[in-house]
Protein backbone atom coordinates (compact mmCIF):
# COMPACT_ATOMS: atom_id res chain seq x y z
CA UNK A 1 0.00 0.00 0.00
CA UNK A 2 1.24 3.88 -0.80
CA UNK A 3 -0.40 6.87 0.32
CA UNK A 4 -2.37 8.68 -2.69
CA UNK A 5 -2.93 12.41 -2.37
CA UNK A 6 -5.81 14.27 -4.26
CA UNK A 7 -7.58 17.38 -3.81
CA UNK A 8 -11.56 16.16 -2.91
CA UNK A 9 -14.04 19.06 -2.45
CA UNK A 10 -11.63 21.10 -2.20
CA UNK A 11 -9.13 19.54 0.90
CA UNK A 12 -6.25 18.20 -0.07
CA UNK A 13 -6.71 14.35 1.22
CA UNK A 14 -3.94 11.67 1.64
CA UNK A 15 -5.24 7.69 2.37
CA UNK A 16 -3.48 4.05 1.85
CA UNK A 17 -4.17 2.81 -1.85
CA UNK A 18 -3.23 -0.59 -3.37
CA UNK A 19 -2.64 -0.58 -7.58
CA UNK A 20 -6.45 -2.24 -7.73
CA UNK A 21 -8.42 0.20 -5.39
CA UNK A 22 -11.10 1.70 -7.12
CA UNK A 23 -11.38 5.35 -6.53
CA UNK A 24 -15.24 4.86 -5.06
CA UNK A 25 -13.17 2.48 -2.46
CA UNK A 26 -10.68 5.00 -1.98
CA UNK A 27 -13.54 7.43 -1.09
CA UNK A 28 -15.73 5.01 1.05
CA UNK A 29 -13.36 3.45 3.01
CA UNK A 30 -10.16 5.71 2.74
CA UNK A 31 -11.64 9.06 3.34
CA UNK A 32 -15.03 7.81 4.57
CA UNK A 33 -17.12 9.56 1.93
CA UNK A 34 -19.79 7.41 2.25
CA UNK A 35 -22.13 9.94 -0.02
CA UNK A 36 -20.87 8.18 -2.97
CA UNK A 37 -22.65 4.66 -4.05
CA UNK A 38 -21.96 1.29 -5.14
CA UNK A 39 -24.52 0.07 -7.11
CA UNK A 40 -23.65 -2.15 -10.38
CA UNK A 41 -19.50 -1.97 -10.01
CA UNK A 42 -19.28 -2.81 -13.74
CA UNK A 43 -19.77 0.94 -14.77
CA UNK A 44 -23.98 0.33 -16.09
CA UNK A 45 -25.98 2.18 -13.13
CA UNK A 46 -24.14 5.55 -12.30
CA UNK A 47 -24.86 5.46 -8.89
CA UNK A 48 -20.94 6.50 -8.17
CA UNK A 49 -20.70 9.78 -10.69
CA UNK A 50 -18.20 11.97 -9.13
CA UNK A 51 -16.53 14.35 -11.00
CA UNK A 52 -12.67 14.56 -11.76
CA UNK A 53 -10.99 17.98 -12.66
CA UNK A 54 -14.46 19.09 -13.31
CA UNK A 55 -15.73 15.93 -15.31
CA UNK A 56 -18.07 13.35 -14.71
CA UNK A 57 -16.66 9.98 -14.25
CA UNK A 58 -18.04 6.12 -12.87
CA UNK A 59 -15.87 6.13 -9.94
CA UNK A 60 -16.55 2.77 -9.69
CA UNK A 61 -13.91 2.31 -12.89
CA UNK A 62 -10.94 4.45 -11.98
CA UNK A 63 -8.30 3.54 -9.79
CA UNK A 64 -7.56 5.57 -7.25
CA UNK A 65 -3.72 5.49 -8.48
CA UNK A 66 -4.93 6.80 -11.89
CA UNK A 67 -6.36 10.20 -10.65
CA UNK A 68 -3.48 10.67 -8.05
CA UNK A 69 -2.96 14.43 -7.78
CA UNK A 70 -6.41 14.75 -9.60
CA UNK A 71 -9.12 17.64 -8.06
CA UNK A 72 -12.04 15.35 -7.27
CA UNK A 73 -15.59 16.81 -6.05
CA UNK A 74 -17.94 14.06 -4.57
CA UNK A 75 -22.17 14.90 -3.70
CA UNK A 76 -19.99 15.78 -0.02
CA UNK A 77 -18.86 18.78 -1.80
CA UNK A 78 -22.45 19.70 -3.47
CA UNK A 79 -24.30 21.64 -0.42
CA UNK A 80 -23.42 25.34 0.05
CA UNK A 81 -20.61 27.03 1.98
CA UNK A 82 -23.83 27.92 4.63
CA UNK A 83 -24.59 24.01 4.66
CA UNK A 84 -28.10 24.64 2.63
CA UNK A 85 -28.47 22.41 -0.35
CA UNK A 86 -27.08 23.83 -3.77
CA UNK A 87 -29.14 24.44 -6.94
CA UNK A 88 -29.01 20.86 -8.26
CA UNK A 89 -29.82 19.58 -4.86
CA UNK A 90 -32.61 21.89 -3.66
CA UNK A 91 -34.16 21.24 -7.64
CA UNK A 92 -34.46 17.42 -7.18
CA UNK A 93 -36.59 17.73 -3.44
CA UNK A 94 -38.52 20.49 -5.04
CA UNK A 95 -39.61 18.23 -8.10
CA UNK A 96 -39.43 15.18 -6.43
CA UNK A 97 -36.51 13.64 -8.17
CA UNK A 98 -35.83 10.85 -5.83
CA UNK A 99 -37.76 8.02 -3.93
CA UNK A 100 -35.29 5.75 -2.00
CA UNK A 101 -32.41 8.24 -2.83
CA UNK A 102 -30.12 5.61 -3.97
CA UNK A 103 -28.97 6.60 -7.34
CA UNK A 104 -29.65 10.35 -6.61
CA UNK A 105 -25.83 11.14 -5.82
CA UNK A 106 -24.40 9.91 -9.28
CA UNK A 107 -27.87 11.74 -10.54
CA UNK A 108 -26.58 15.20 -9.15
CA UNK A 109 -23.14 15.17 -9.65
CA UNK A 110 -24.04 13.86 -13.66
CA UNK A 111 -26.33 17.07 -13.50
CA UNK A 112 -23.89 19.42 -12.32
CA UNK A 113 -21.24 18.66 -14.97
CA UNK A 114 -24.24 18.39 -17.81
CA UNK A 115 -25.26 21.63 -16.94
CA UNK A 116 -21.73 23.48 -16.31
CA UNK A 117 -21.46 22.29 -19.94
CA UNK A 118 -24.70 23.07 -21.40
CA UNK A 119 -26.28 25.56 -19.03
CA UNK A 120 -30.02 25.64 -20.47
CA UNK A 121 -30.18 22.28 -21.79
CA UNK A 122 -33.26 20.72 -23.97
CA UNK A 123 -35.56 17.77 -22.04
CA UNK A 124 -33.63 15.47 -25.10
CA UNK A 125 -30.53 16.71 -23.83
CA UNK A 126 -31.20 15.93 -20.47
CA UNK A 127 -32.22 12.71 -21.28
CA UNK A 128 -29.37 12.27 -23.41
CA UNK A 129 -26.99 13.41 -20.31
CA UNK A 130 -28.39 11.27 -18.04
CA UNK A 131 -28.17 8.02 -20.02
CA UNK A 132 -25.37 6.61 -17.92
CA UNK A 133 -27.68 7.20 -14.65
CA UNK A 134 -30.15 4.23 -13.77
CA UNK A 135 -33.19 5.04 -10.96
CA UNK A 136 -35.29 2.30 -10.18
CA UNK A 137 -37.80 4.15 -8.28
CA UNK A 138 -38.56 7.42 -10.33
CA UNK A 139 -38.86 7.10 -13.57
CA UNK A 140 -36.84 9.74 -14.54
CA UNK A 141 -39.79 12.58 -15.23
CA UNK A 142 -39.34 13.89 -11.97
CA UNK A 143 -36.02 13.87 -12.36
CA UNK A 144 -35.99 15.33 -15.83
CA UNK A 145 -37.90 18.26 -14.54
CA UNK A 146 -35.62 18.87 -11.86
CA UNK A 147 -32.47 18.72 -14.16
CA UNK A 148 -34.52 21.57 -16.46
CA UNK A 149 -35.70 23.52 -13.26
CA UNK A 150 -31.92 23.78 -11.77
CA UNK A 151 -31.38 25.26 -14.94
CA UNK A 152 -33.59 27.95 -14.54
CA UNK A 153 -36.26 26.56 -16.87
CA UNK A 154 -39.48 26.26 -16.40
CA UNK A 155 -39.71 22.49 -16.04
CA UNK A 156 -43.65 21.93 -15.95
CA UNK A 157 -44.22 24.50 -18.83
CA UNK A 158 -41.70 22.09 -21.39
CA UNK A 159 -43.44 18.99 -19.83
CA UNK A 160 -46.66 20.17 -20.61
CA UNK A 161 -45.72 20.67 -24.53
CA UNK B 1 -9.52 -8.66 -8.53
CA UNK B 2 -5.84 -9.97 -8.72
CA UNK B 3 -3.35 -7.84 -7.16
CA UNK B 4 -0.99 -6.39 -9.63
CA UNK B 5 1.97 -3.19 -9.60
CA UNK B 6 0.87 0.14 -11.22
CA UNK B 7 3.08 2.02 -13.17
CA UNK B 8 2.52 5.38 -14.21
CA UNK B 9 4.22 5.87 -17.55
CA UNK B 10 6.67 8.61 -18.11
CA UNK B 11 7.23 8.14 -21.88
CA UNK B 12 6.48 5.96 -24.64
CA UNK B 13 10.16 4.17 -24.03
CA UNK B 14 8.90 3.92 -20.23
CA UNK B 15 6.42 0.78 -20.82
CA UNK B 16 8.31 -2.62 -19.98
CA UNK B 17 7.71 -5.64 -22.14
CA UNK B 18 4.35 -7.73 -21.23
CA UNK B 19 3.17 -5.46 -19.17
CA UNK B 20 -0.25 -4.29 -20.04
CA UNK B 21 -1.66 -1.41 -20.94
CA UNK B 22 -4.14 0.44 -19.05
CA UNK B 23 -6.01 4.15 -20.92
CA UNK B 24 -8.78 5.44 -19.72
CA UNK B 25 -9.70 1.70 -17.91
CA UNK B 26 -13.77 2.12 -18.95
CA UNK B 27 -13.09 -1.67 -20.98
CA UNK B 28 -9.98 -3.09 -18.83
CA UNK B 29 -11.32 -2.90 -15.81
CA UNK B 30 -14.49 -4.65 -15.77
CA UNK B 31 -12.01 -7.63 -17.55
CA UNK B 32 -9.65 -7.51 -15.11
CA UNK B 33 -12.84 -7.63 -12.43
CA UNK B 34 -13.80 -10.33 -13.98
CA UNK B 35 -10.60 -12.15 -14.20
CA UNK B 36 -10.47 -12.47 -18.01
CA UNK B 37 -7.62 -10.15 -18.15
CA UNK B 38 -4.94 -10.58 -14.99
CA UNK B 39 -1.79 -8.86 -15.58
CA UNK B 40 0.82 -8.95 -13.43
CA UNK B 41 2.16 -5.32 -14.43
CA UNK B 42 -0.30 -2.62 -15.43
CA UNK B 43 1.28 0.76 -17.07
CA UNK B 44 -1.33 3.82 -16.87
CA UNK B 45 -0.42 5.32 -20.48
CA UNK B 46 -3.04 8.39 -19.89
CA UNK B 47 -1.27 11.01 -18.69
CA UNK B 48 0.70 10.82 -21.66
CA UNK B 49 1.15 13.83 -24.66
CA UNK B 50 -0.66 11.91 -27.30
CA UNK B 51 -4.05 13.94 -26.53
CA UNK B 52 -4.22 16.09 -29.34
CA UNK B 53 -6.25 16.97 -32.33
CA UNK B 54 -3.73 18.50 -35.28
CA UNK B 55 -3.88 18.86 -38.99
CA UNK B 56 -2.09 16.27 -40.47
CA UNK B 57 -1.80 16.60 -44.31
CA UNK B 58 -5.03 17.35 -45.81
CA UNK B 59 -6.92 15.48 -42.46
CA UNK B 60 -6.23 15.36 -38.90
CA UNK B 61 -4.18 13.20 -36.11
CA UNK B 62 -6.42 12.07 -33.73
CA UNK B 63 -3.66 11.14 -30.44
CA UNK B 64 -4.60 7.93 -29.12
CA UNK B 65 -5.28 9.24 -25.73
CA UNK B 66 -7.90 11.85 -26.67
CA UNK B 67 -10.82 10.81 -24.73
CA UNK B 68 -14.15 10.11 -26.57
CA UNK B 69 -16.11 12.98 -25.31
CA UNK B 70 -13.44 15.82 -26.37
CA UNK B 71 -12.94 13.65 -29.85
CA UNK B 72 -17.52 14.11 -30.51
CA UNK B 73 -17.16 17.86 -29.24
CA UNK B 74 -14.39 18.99 -31.55
CA UNK B 75 -15.82 21.60 -33.99
CA UNK B 76 -13.42 20.53 -36.84
CA UNK B 77 -14.63 16.89 -36.14
CA UNK B 78 -17.99 17.75 -36.10
CA UNK B 79 -18.01 20.18 -39.43
CA UNK B 80 -16.21 17.60 -41.72
CA UNK B 81 -16.58 14.00 -40.17
CA UNK B 82 -19.68 13.90 -38.22
CA UNK B 83 -19.97 10.67 -38.92
CA UNK B 84 -17.42 10.16 -36.33
CA UNK B 85 -18.98 12.19 -33.78
CA UNK B 86 -22.53 10.88 -33.94
CA UNK B 87 -21.09 7.07 -33.63
CA UNK B 88 -19.06 8.22 -31.03
CA UNK B 89 -22.22 9.91 -29.23
CA UNK B 90 -24.37 6.84 -30.45
CA UNK B 91 -21.81 4.81 -27.29
CA UNK B 92 -21.42 4.29 -23.74
CA UNK B 93 -22.42 7.09 -21.73
CA UNK B 94 -20.99 10.33 -21.13
CA UNK B 95 -19.21 9.40 -17.86
CA UNK B 96 -17.45 6.57 -19.84
CA UNK B 97 -16.90 9.16 -22.90
CA UNK B 98 -14.92 11.14 -20.63
CA UNK B 99 -12.86 8.43 -19.23
CA UNK B 100 -12.34 6.05 -22.67
CA UNK B 101 -9.50 6.49 -25.34
CA UNK B 102 -9.15 6.73 -28.69
CA UNK B 103 -7.07 3.95 -28.94
CA UNK B 104 -8.38 2.28 -26.27
CA UNK B 105 -12.13 2.16 -28.00
CA UNK B 106 -10.11 0.42 -31.30
CA UNK B 107 -8.69 -1.85 -28.94
CA UNK B 108 -11.92 -3.12 -26.93
CA UNK B 109 -12.97 -6.58 -26.00
CA UNK B 110 -16.06 -8.26 -27.39
CA UNK B 111 -19.30 -8.18 -25.69
CA UNK B 112 -19.61 -11.86 -26.21
CA UNK B 113 -21.91 -13.24 -22.63
CA UNK B 114 -19.65 -16.67 -23.18
CA UNK B 115 -16.16 -14.53 -23.26
CA UNK B 116 -17.30 -12.98 -19.85
CA UNK B 117 -18.50 -16.30 -18.29
CA UNK B 118 -15.34 -17.97 -16.97
CA UNK B 119 -17.36 -20.98 -16.50
CA UNK B 120 -17.82 -21.54 -20.43
CA UNK B 121 -15.76 -22.45 -23.22
CA UNK B 122 -13.98 -19.74 -25.59
CA UNK B 123 -11.30 -19.81 -27.63
CA UNK B 124 -10.66 -15.94 -27.72
CA UNK B 125 -10.48 -15.87 -24.08
CA UNK B 126 -8.95 -19.52 -23.10
CA UNK B 127 -7.40 -20.75 -26.46
CA UNK B 128 -8.24 -24.53 -27.91
CA UNK B 129 -11.31 -24.46 -25.41
CA UNK B 130 -14.05 -24.17 -27.93
CA UNK B 131 -16.56 -22.10 -28.41
CA UNK B 132 -19.76 -22.10 -26.18
CA UNK B 133 -21.24 -19.85 -28.01
CA UNK B 134 -22.01 -22.42 -31.10
CA UNK B 135 -25.47 -23.69 -30.68
CA UNK B 136 -25.83 -21.32 -27.68
CA UNK B 137 -27.63 -17.81 -26.91
CA UNK B 138 -26.16 -16.20 -29.99
CA UNK B 139 -28.36 -12.89 -29.78
CA UNK B 140 -25.96 -10.25 -30.42
CA UNK B 141 -23.51 -12.17 -32.88
CA UNK B 142 -21.46 -12.09 -35.80
CA UNK B 143 -23.38 -12.95 -39.62
CA UNK B 144 -20.43 -12.37 -41.23
CA UNK B 145 -16.62 -13.62 -41.59
CA UNK B 146 -17.16 -16.16 -38.23
CA UNK B 147 -15.52 -19.29 -38.39
CA UNK B 148 -16.28 -22.88 -36.23
CA UNK B 149 -13.86 -21.23 -33.65
CA UNK B 150 -15.42 -18.11 -32.55
CA UNK B 151 -18.69 -15.65 -33.48
CA UNK B 152 -18.03 -13.11 -31.61
CA UNK B 153 -18.58 -9.45 -32.86
CA UNK B 154 -16.62 -6.18 -32.62
CA UNK B 155 -18.65 -4.25 -30.57
CA UNK B 156 -17.27 -0.81 -30.82
CA UNK B 157 -19.16 2.31 -32.33
CA UNK B 158 -16.49 4.65 -33.54
CA UNK B 159 -14.31 2.08 -35.42
CA UNK B 160 -17.51 1.31 -37.86
CA UNK B 161 -17.37 5.19 -38.80
CA UNK B 162 -13.32 5.61 -38.94
CA UNK B 163 -13.78 2.67 -41.55
CA UNK B 164 -16.35 4.26 -43.54
CA UNK B 165 -13.89 7.15 -43.27
CA UNK B 166 -11.11 5.48 -44.70
CA UNK B 167 -8.67 6.60 -41.42
CA UNK B 168 -5.45 4.85 -40.42
CA UNK B 169 -4.20 3.23 -37.37
CA UNK B 170 -0.27 4.64 -36.25
CA UNK B 171 1.75 1.86 -34.32
CA UNK B 172 4.51 2.56 -32.24
CA UNK B 173 7.16 -0.48 -31.72
CA UNK B 174 9.93 -1.93 -32.82
CA UNK B 175 8.12 -1.49 -36.21
CA UNK B 176 6.41 1.70 -36.85
CA UNK B 177 3.43 1.81 -39.51
CA UNK B 178 0.23 2.82 -40.41
CA UNK B 179 -2.66 0.49 -41.12
CA UNK B 180 -5.99 1.61 -42.38
CA UNK B 181 -8.95 0.99 -39.76
CA UNK B 182 -10.77 -1.17 -42.36
CA UNK B 183 -7.93 -3.68 -41.92
CA UNK B 184 -7.10 -3.35 -38.37
CA UNK B 185 -9.04 -6.32 -36.81
CA UNK B 186 -9.07 -9.97 -37.81
CA UNK B 187 -11.75 -12.18 -38.52
CA UNK B 188 -11.43 -15.19 -36.08
CA UNK B 189 -10.21 -17.92 -38.43
CA UNK B 190 -8.88 -20.51 -36.10
CA UNK B 191 -6.44 -18.09 -33.86
CA UNK B 192 -9.86 -15.78 -32.79
CA UNK B 193 -7.57 -14.81 -29.30
CA UNK B 194 -5.79 -12.34 -32.15
CA UNK B 195 -7.78 -9.48 -32.42
CA UNK B 196 -5.81 -7.32 -34.55
CA UNK B 197 -2.71 -6.48 -36.17
CA UNK B 198 -1.12 -4.91 -33.04
CA UNK B 199 1.82 -7.26 -32.34
CA UNK B 200 2.68 -7.79 -28.69
CA UNK B 201 5.21 -4.75 -27.47
CA UNK B 202 3.68 -2.28 -29.74
CA UNK B 203 1.13 0.92 -28.88
CA UNK B 204 -1.46 2.71 -30.74
CA UNK B 205 -0.06 6.35 -31.05
CA UNK B 206 -2.72 8.01 -33.31
CA UNK B 207 -5.72 7.75 -36.00
CA UNK B 208 -5.13 9.61 -38.84
CA UNK B 209 -7.85 10.50 -40.55
CA UNK B 210 -7.63 11.79 -44.61
CA UNK B 211 -8.99 14.47 -46.37
CA UNK B 212 -12.78 15.08 -46.08
CA UNK B 213 -15.11 13.81 -48.30
CA UNK B 214 -17.39 15.99 -49.54
CA UNK B 215 -21.28 14.70 -49.42
CA UNK B 216 -23.52 13.48 -46.52
CA UNK B 217 -22.25 11.48 -43.86
CA UNK B 218 -24.75 9.55 -41.48
CA UNK B 219 -24.43 6.98 -38.68
CA UNK B 220 -27.65 4.70 -37.61
CA UNK B 221 -27.38 2.41 -34.97
CA UNK B 222 -30.15 0.37 -33.75
CA UNK B 223 -30.07 -1.45 -30.42
CA UNK B 224 -32.44 -3.40 -27.88
CA UNK B 225 -33.41 0.19 -26.18
CA UNK B 226 -32.95 3.70 -26.92
CA UNK B 227 -29.54 4.54 -24.95
CA UNK B 228 -26.56 3.26 -23.13
CA UNK B 229 -26.89 -0.29 -25.05
CA UNK B 230 -24.92 -1.81 -27.49
CA UNK B 231 -25.01 -2.24 -31.22
CA UNK B 232 -26.95 -4.82 -32.70
CA UNK B 233 -26.52 -3.40 -36.09
CA UNK B 234 -25.29 -0.55 -36.82
CA UNK B 235 -24.20 1.50 -40.44
CA UNK B 236 -21.81 4.24 -41.43
CA UNK B 237 -22.37 5.77 -44.43
CA UNK B 238 -20.27 8.37 -46.29
CA UNK B 239 -21.72 9.34 -50.08
CA UNK B 240 -20.98 12.07 -52.41
CA UNK B 241 -23.67 12.96 -55.22
CA UNK B 242 -22.96 15.15 -57.95
CA UNK B 243 -25.89 15.97 -60.48
CA UNK B 244 -28.41 13.54 -58.60
CA UNK B 245 -25.60 10.88 -59.08
CA UNK B 246 -23.61 8.96 -56.56
CA UNK B 247 -19.97 9.11 -57.50
CA UNK B 248 -18.31 7.98 -53.94
CA UNK B 249 -19.75 5.57 -51.37
CA UNK B 250 -18.30 4.37 -48.55
CA UNK B 251 -20.46 1.73 -46.20
CA UNK B 252 -19.26 0.11 -43.00
CA UNK B 253 -21.31 -1.94 -40.82
CA UNK B 254 -20.96 -2.83 -36.82
CA UNK B 255 -22.73 -5.34 -34.84
CA UNK B 256 -22.40 -7.79 -37.39
CA UNK B 257 -18.61 -9.13 -37.77
CA UNK B 258 -15.39 -9.07 -35.84
CA UNK B 259 -14.55 -6.01 -37.46
CA UNK B 260 -16.38 -3.29 -39.28
CA UNK B 261 -17.81 -5.09 -42.24
CA UNK B 262 -17.27 -3.23 -45.82
CA UNK B 263 -17.88 -4.78 -48.80
CA UNK B 264 -16.29 -3.01 -51.90
CA UNK B 265 -18.92 -5.17 -54.42
CA UNK B 266 -21.53 -3.30 -52.87
CA UNK B 267 -20.34 -0.04 -52.92
CA UNK B 268 -19.02 0.00 -56.02
CA UNK B 269 -22.89 -1.00 -57.26
CA UNK B 270 -23.88 2.38 -56.22
CA UNK B 271 -21.34 4.53 -58.04
CA UNK B 272 -22.76 6.70 -61.48
CA UNK B 273 -26.11 5.42 -60.19
CA UNK B 274 -29.27 8.03 -59.50
CA UNK B 275 -30.38 6.87 -55.96
CA UNK B 276 -33.56 4.87 -55.79
CA UNK B 277 -35.82 1.88 -54.13
CA UNK B 278 -34.30 -0.56 -56.60
CA UNK B 279 -30.66 0.36 -56.44
CA UNK B 280 -30.78 0.22 -52.39
CA UNK B 281 -32.64 -3.10 -52.37
CA UNK B 282 -29.79 -4.30 -54.88
CA UNK B 283 -27.23 -3.26 -53.13
CA UNK B 284 -28.31 -4.47 -49.69
CA UNK B 285 -28.54 -7.88 -51.36
CA UNK B 286 -25.05 -7.40 -52.33
CA UNK B 287 -24.00 -6.97 -48.69
CA UNK B 288 -25.63 -9.24 -47.60
CA UNK B 289 -24.98 -12.63 -49.98
CA UNK B 290 -22.41 -13.91 -47.84
CA UNK B 291 -23.67 -13.64 -44.56
CA UNK B 292 -24.92 -16.51 -42.04
CA UNK B 293 -26.43 -16.76 -39.41
CA UNK B 294 -27.64 -19.38 -36.59
CA UNK B 295 -31.68 -19.75 -35.24
CA UNK B 296 -30.41 -16.90 -32.31
CA UNK B 297 -28.91 -14.11 -34.88
CA UNK B 298 -31.29 -14.89 -37.77
CA UNK B 299 -33.18 -11.43 -37.65
CA UNK B 300 -30.12 -9.41 -37.78
CA UNK B 301 -29.89 -9.75 -41.37
CA UNK B 302 -33.45 -8.18 -42.39
CA UNK B 303 -32.13 -5.84 -39.52
CA UNK B 304 -29.42 -4.51 -41.72
CA UNK B 305 -31.44 -4.91 -44.59
CA UNK B 306 -33.78 -2.31 -43.39
CA UNK B 307 -31.19 -0.48 -41.62
CA UNK B 308 -28.85 -0.16 -44.65
CA UNK B 309 -31.82 0.93 -46.89
CA UNK B 310 -33.00 3.52 -44.46
CA UNK B 311 -29.32 4.75 -44.35
CA UNK B 312 -28.56 5.23 -47.64
CA UNK B 313 -32.51 6.76 -48.29
CA UNK B 314 -31.54 9.56 -45.94
CA UNK B 315 -28.10 10.00 -46.49
CA UNK B 316 -28.95 10.79 -50.37
CA UNK B 317 -32.42 12.33 -49.62
CA UNK B 318 -34.89 9.99 -50.99
CA UNK B 319 -37.52 10.02 -48.20
CA UNK B 320 -36.17 9.08 -44.97
CA UNK B 321 -37.85 5.22 -44.49
CA UNK B 322 -41.41 5.31 -43.21
C1 LIG C 1 -21.51 0.13 -19.71
C2 LIG C 1 -20.72 0.32 -20.98
C3 LIG C 1 -21.36 0.62 -22.18
C4 LIG C 1 -20.63 0.82 -23.34
N1 LIG C 1 -21.29 1.08 -24.51
C5 LIG C 1 -20.58 1.24 -25.65
C6 LIG C 1 -21.23 1.47 -26.90
O1 LIG C 1 -22.45 1.56 -26.98
N2 LIG C 1 -20.46 1.61 -28.00
C7 LIG C 1 -19.10 1.54 -27.95
O2 LIG C 1 -18.46 1.70 -28.97
N3 LIG C 1 -18.46 1.31 -26.80
C8 LIG C 1 -19.17 1.15 -25.66
N4 LIG C 1 -18.51 0.88 -24.50
C9 LIG C 1 -17.08 0.60 -24.55
C10 LIG C 1 -16.21 1.81 -24.41
O3 LIG C 1 -16.32 2.60 -25.57
C11 LIG C 1 -14.78 1.31 -24.23
O4 LIG C 1 -14.71 0.71 -22.95
C12 LIG C 1 -13.74 2.39 -24.33
O5 LIG C 1 -13.77 3.02 -25.57
C13 LIG C 1 -12.36 1.82 -24.09
O6 LIG C 1 -11.41 2.86 -24.03
P1 LIG C 1 -10.44 3.01 -22.77
O7 LIG C 1 -9.50 4.10 -23.04
O8 LIG C 1 -11.24 3.14 -21.51
O9 LIG C 1 -9.72 1.60 -22.81
P2 LIG C 1 -9.03 0.73 -21.67
O10 LIG C 1 -10.07 0.04 -20.87
O11 LIG C 1 -8.01 1.53 -20.95
O12 LIG C 1 -8.28 -0.32 -22.59
C14 LIG C 1 -8.98 -1.25 -23.41
C15 LIG C 1 -7.95 -2.14 -24.10
O13 LIG C 1 -7.19 -1.38 -25.02
C16 LIG C 1 -5.80 -1.47 -24.75
N5 LIG C 1 -5.26 -0.15 -25.07
C17 LIG C 1 -5.67 1.06 -24.57
N6 LIG C 1 -5.01 2.06 -25.17
C18 LIG C 1 -4.15 1.50 -26.04
C19 LIG C 1 -3.17 2.03 -26.95
N7 LIG C 1 -2.96 3.35 -27.08
N8 LIG C 1 -2.45 1.16 -27.69
C20 LIG C 1 -2.68 -0.18 -27.58
N9 LIG C 1 -3.57 -0.73 -26.73
C21 LIG C 1 -4.29 0.10 -25.99
C22 LIG C 1 -5.72 -1.88 -23.30
O14 LIG C 1 -4.53 -2.59 -23.03
C23 LIG C 1 -6.95 -2.76 -23.15
O15 LIG C 1 -6.68 -4.05 -23.59
C24 LIG C 1 -19.22 0.72 -23.31
C25 LIG C 1 -18.57 0.45 -22.11
C26 LIG C 1 -19.29 0.24 -20.95
C27 LIG C 1 -18.55 -0.06 -19.69
S1 LIG D 1 -21.45 1.57 -9.35
FE1 LIG D 1 -20.34 2.64 -10.82
S2 LIG D 1 -21.69 2.73 -12.47
FE2 LIG D 1 -22.78 1.45 -11.08
S1 LIG E 1 -34.60 7.16 -6.37
FE1 LIG E 1 -34.42 5.05 -6.01
S2 LIG E 1 -33.03 4.47 -7.57
FE2 LIG E 1 -33.43 6.50 -8.08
Amino acid sequence: MTNVTMTVNGKSVSAPAEGRTLLVEYLRTGLGLTGTHVGCDTSQCGACVVHVDGRAVKSCTVFAMDVEGSDVRTIEGMANADGSLGVVQQAFQDHHGLQCGFCTPGMVMTTAALLAENPRPSEAEVRHGLEGNICRCTGYHNIVKAVLAASGQDADAIAAQ
Amino acid sequence: MKPFAYHRAQSLRDIPDGATIIAGGTNLLDLMKHEIATPNTLVDISHLDLNRIEPEADGLRIGALVRNSDLAADPVIRRDYPVLSRALLAGASGQLRNMATTGGNLMQRTRCPYFYDLRTQCNKRAPGTGCAAMGGVIRNHAIFGASPDCVATYPGDMAVALSALGAEVEIAGPDPRRVPVADFHLLPGNTPHVETRLRPGEIITAVILPAPVTGEQRYRKVRDRASFAFALVSVAAVITMVDGRITRAALACGGVAAKPWRDPECEAALVGREPSDALFEQAASLMLRSASSQEGNAFKIPLLRRTLIATLRDATGLEPAP
